[in-house]
């Protein structure tokens, strides 16, 4: 079991905590970029999870989008509940990705990242030309109830916010724990070599298939939670290509070394865009293409590379002392 | 003696090209066979036909009396009949040992145990028996892309057979290993084999490897067994001089022989 509680499993829960207690002295607007955050850094989970499997995705806002609609269309039909809201958006993302799995895991590259891509292209049409699904202009969400309880509007986003956190914590460390078992090795398993896995008993398809509807269901739950803090679906800020490439952009910059390492990576993305647009918002884009630009030549391996190479810096430290010791 | 492995009739085209044809053959158990024949005989294509790799155009294989026609390769793994590779087909950003720990990982996965820790104390136990039993344990944290050619080999057969196959079949497990490392990975692997009851089949270039290992020779040409016969009688068998190893080769017993 101590194989289970490990050290991202401690951090993880230390983050949690904080985050609870952080909850309390929060700003509206610092509450609304935390959700964010939590919401793009599950998709990027998903992301990490197919990145490992050497597969990378250009439209997972296509599943992004699935989630955050449904939330509107179960309103529609009177669902305001959140548990319901995340059940159904996870439902349908997780089932679209079961279907277009049995297609998409036979690509691989380009062809599987644009392939994605294209799917997404294909809904965002679909969302923007009709009419019954608020077409470019989108639905207005409200709020929400948990289970059954309406926290008032001075607490709502309060509440939102405890529910996203856990969420996001225990999908986490799901995750995280999925990646330790025997499934979750066969992410390196089938980048590394296919022909292996399928020698030792295993088809490499159908692993490639499990991890795709993860990713799905995940990226379900991230649309779920910006549809609700948003308060609005539109095409454009949830299925449209460029949403895809925040995802793509995040999981870049977090790397693929931790699951944690995700939501920090999500926390930079949105300060960056957040400041980049205040402060400069005639070249915000062009500052986060140079950060992305900064990170590709000088941490190849995202932000969790700087704790690893901290680590082994430290290391080669004590065993420097070790050796000047002995030597004395 | 049980049969383990039956193939009829099997032929494989590729267009007008045949690849494979009037293959009929029988494995034993406990037998160790050899399979020799120049670059282009269709010795590997037999080996991609029986593990379910190539589709035969035509023919039977069975398998302790189970057809594998239509079988995928995961398929034939599963039923015990397992393979190594002659470029070996490893995890090379991988450790040794994590190479190893899915290797077991993936053989013993039922159901729902792909979701558990791929880590269990006694899933590592068997990681160690196995490096141990292929020699390998020195190597045990080094990753699989810096490893000799040599250890690269007995790892890619080490994770052929974790599952304690009925039949293996290696590809050539001395090919790009050096004249005085050859014998000792030989008797490594065959010594790993005779410890767990495998039957062995192994494509050889090297006929002082097939002399010294094998039992039963099968020699191809041109997609036909031209022989398939004890060890000492293919190594003086006409046609397997004539267009397999060559008339100046000289078999040590027969040497021996001319000697007396």
């Amino acid at each position: 079991m101590t194989r289970l509680f490990d050290k991202t499993f401690w951090g993880l829960t230390i983050g949690l905590v904080a985050l609870f207690v952080l909850n309390f002295f929060l700003e509206e607007w610092m509450r609304t970029i935390g959700l964010q955050t939590l919401s793009r850094g599950l998709v990027a989970i998903g992301l990490l999870i197919l990145w490992r499997a050497g597969l990378v995705s250009f439209g997972h806002a296509l599943f992004f989008g699935f989630g955050a609609y449904t939330v509107a269309m179960l309103q529609i039909v009177g669902v305001r509940d959140i548990f319901l809201l995340m059940i159904g958006g996870i439902f349908t993302a997780g089932m679209l990705a079961f279907v277009l799995g049995f297609l998409l895991r036979q690509y691989r590259a380009i062809f599987f990242a644009l392939l994605n891509m294209a799917f997404s292209m294909i809904l965002y049409g679909v969302l923007a030309k009709v009419e019954s699904l608020g077409s470019t202009d989108g639905i207005g969400i409200e709020q929400v109830t948990f289970l059954g309880i309406n926290p008032g509007d001075d607490n709502y986003r309060f509440v939102f916010y405890i529910f996203a956190i856990v969420f996001a914590y225990v999908s986490a460390v799901a995750a995280h724990w999925y990646l330790k078992s025997t499934l979750g090795m066969m992410t390196m398993a089938v980048r590394e070599n296919e022909i292996r896995v399928e020698y030792l008993g295993y088809s490499s398809e159908k692993a490639i298939h499990s991890k795709y509807i993860i990713s799905g269901l995940l990226a379900g739950a991230g649309g779920v939670i910006m549809a609700v803090t948003v308060g609005h679906v539109d095409p454009d800020s949830m299925v449209y290509w460029p949403v895809s490439g925040d995802f793509v952009f995040i999981t870049i910059l977090a790397g693929t070394g931790n699951v944690s390492a995700t939501f920090i990576g999500a926390l930079v993305y949105e300060l960056l865009r957040t400041y980049a647009f205040e402060f400069a918002p005639e070249i915000w884009q062009l500052i986060l293409g140079g950060s992305l630009l900064l990170i590709i030549m000088f941490l190849p391996d995202g932000l969790w590379s700087i704790r690893s190479e901290w680590r082994h810096k430290r290391a080669l430290r004590a065993a420097n002392r070790a050796q000047a010791s002995s030597e004395e | 003696m049980t049969t383990v492995l039956k193939v009829q009739d099997l032929e494989k085209n590729f267009g007008g090209v045949i690849a494979a044809r009037n293959i009929n053959v029988e494995v034993n158990e406990g037998e160790t066979i050899g399979i020799i024949g120049a670059n282009g005989a269709g010795k590997t294509t037999f080996v991609n036909m029986v593990t379910g790799y190539l589709p035969p155009s035509s023919g039977e294989v069975e398998f302790l009396g189970q057809s594998l026609i239509g079988f995928k390769p995961r398929e034939v793994t599963k039923l015990g009949l397992c393979r190594s590779f002659q470029v070996p087909q490893v995890f090379l950003s991988e450790t040794v040992f994590d190479n190893m720990l899915v290797a077991y990982g993936i053989a013993e996965q039922t159901g729902f145990s792909l979701f558990r820790p791929i880590h269990t104390d006694d899933r590592e136990t068997r990681v160690d028996n196995q490096l141990e039993r292929y020699q390998i344990s020195d190597y045990r944290d080094t990753p699989a892309s810096a490893l000799p050619q040599g250890v690269r080999k007995l790892l890619d057969i080490a994770m052929a057979t974790v599952r304690n196959p009925k039949l293996v079949m290696l590809d050539e497990p001395t090919s790009g290993i050096s004249v005085e490392e050859k014998f000792d990975l030989m008797d490594i692997i065959m010594e790993a084999m005779r410890q767990e009851d495998t039957t062995v089949m192994f494509i050889e270039h090297d006929m002082e490897i097939v002399e010294r290992f094998v039992d039963r020779v099968w020699a191809f040409y041109q997609g036909e067994i031209i022989c398939d016969a004890p060890t000492a009688e293919a190594m003086v068998d006409e046609k397997v001089r004539e267009f397999v190893i060559g008339q100046e080769y000289h078999p040590a017993h027969l040497e021996g022989d001319a000697n007396a």
